[in-house]
């Protein structure tokens, strides 16, 4: 694989899982400082251990069941498809059509539901923070695993993949640990809307390479540069997405653009 | 029943996410891909491209169709 894929592939999967860990950051911490850390470390560390048996079997079920062209086609389009849905939530965001993701917001949310539910118990802990934080760290790090068995699979590189990941793991913990209370100063909006152009970028890349499981040889298909067209397909997505930023809202019948100049990311929350 | 309803209901919400529109748009894309790439002899360079491009106006237009509700 190219150095510009190995870089993309890098950054991709540490900022995606950067921002996932914010998010399972924020949730930890609710349940942490208004129920029970007791309960809210353990939820966290059975979702890991979950995390990871999920992740072998799926790295081995994949790795093994599928030729390589089927692999890239099927984990390409699934990448596709996540990637635009972030891609879809950045452009409604940064057009204003869509509120900004607001962490503090988020951390205030889940601190009151816990503050107004029950106080089962269950193995010695406090039931409803051991579900909530498991709950929460298994789904925001099943993203991250998808991501990065997605692109660690494609760019032939799992370990790379995961490095990044853990080091935004260990950044996010690191931070929270010291901050104690949630990340709202990250740029979440922007991370977010950059991860979203990484996946569409690496998805369009490789669920059309996976295609030449329909020609006669099933090889896969070459774009032209090869490596080099992620970057044309990166600059692709980014004029496209700028273009809707600006036409999103005269085209839901705002009437007219923003008054104010759009910035070139989404505002954060201050 | 409701253990396979509930794992199927999480990977389509993974997935798909709130806007099917997204999913339907892209396996449109990639479908007609399919079918011109079967018809196509291996190394034609223009092939990639102008899949890349169905896949972007594929989006364009289930955004379109979204901000318009």
């Amino acid at each position: 694989m190219g150095s510009s894929a190995t870089w993309g592939l890098l950054t991709a999967t540490f900022t995606a899982s950067f921002v996932e860990f914010v998010e399972a950051l924020t949730i930890v911490l609710a349940m942490g400082m208004t129920r029970s850390w007791r309960a809210a470390l353990a939820g966290t560390a059975a979702a890991v251990v979950g995390l990871v048996g999920f992740t072998a079997v799926a790295g081995y079920a994949l790795i093994n069941w599928l030729p390589e062209s089927a692999l890239q086609l099927g984990i390409g389009t699934l990448l596709l498809i996540f990637g635009l849905q972030w891609l879809r939530k950045a452009i409604l965001r940064s057009s204003g059509l869509k509120a900004l993701h607001d962490e503090e917001e988020e951390f205030r949310e889940q601190a009151e539901a816990a503050r107004r539910a029950g106080d089962e118990q269950k193995l010695g802990l406090d039931w409803f923070a051991f579900v909530v934080s498991f709950k929460g760290v298994f789904l925001e790090g099943v993203e991250v695993v998808f991501i990065v068995i997605t692109f660690g699979l494609n760019a032939d590189n799992v370990g790379l993949a995961a490095g990044g990941a853990a080091a935004a793991g260990v950044i996010v913990l690191s931070a929270g640990a010291i901050a104690h209370r949630p990340l709202a100063r990250v740029p979440e909006n922007t991370l977010k809307y950059a991860v979203g152009l990484l996946l569409a970028t690496f998805g369009t890349f490789w669920a059309v390479e996976g295609l030449g499981v329909f020609q006669s040889g099933g090889e896969s298909i070459e774009w032209p540069g090869e490596d080099w067209s992620i970057l044309v397909l990166l600059a692709g997505w980014f004029v496209l997405s700028r273009l809707l930023v600006w036409a999103a809202p005269v085209v839901a019948g705002r009437g007219r653009r923003p008054e104010r100049r759009v910035p070139a990311v989404a505002e954060e929350p201050s | 029943m409701n253990i396979v309803r509930g794992i199927g209901r999480f990977w389509y919400d993974f997935i798909v996410g709130d806007d099917w529109k997204i999913a339907a748009a892209v396996v449109t894309a990639l479908a007609i891909g399919a079918l011109i790439a079967a018809g196509t002899a291996t190394g034609a360079s223009w092939l990639p491209p102008l899949v890349g491009a169905l896949v972007v106006v594929a989006f364009t237009v289930s955004l379109v169709v979204d901000v318009r509700r």
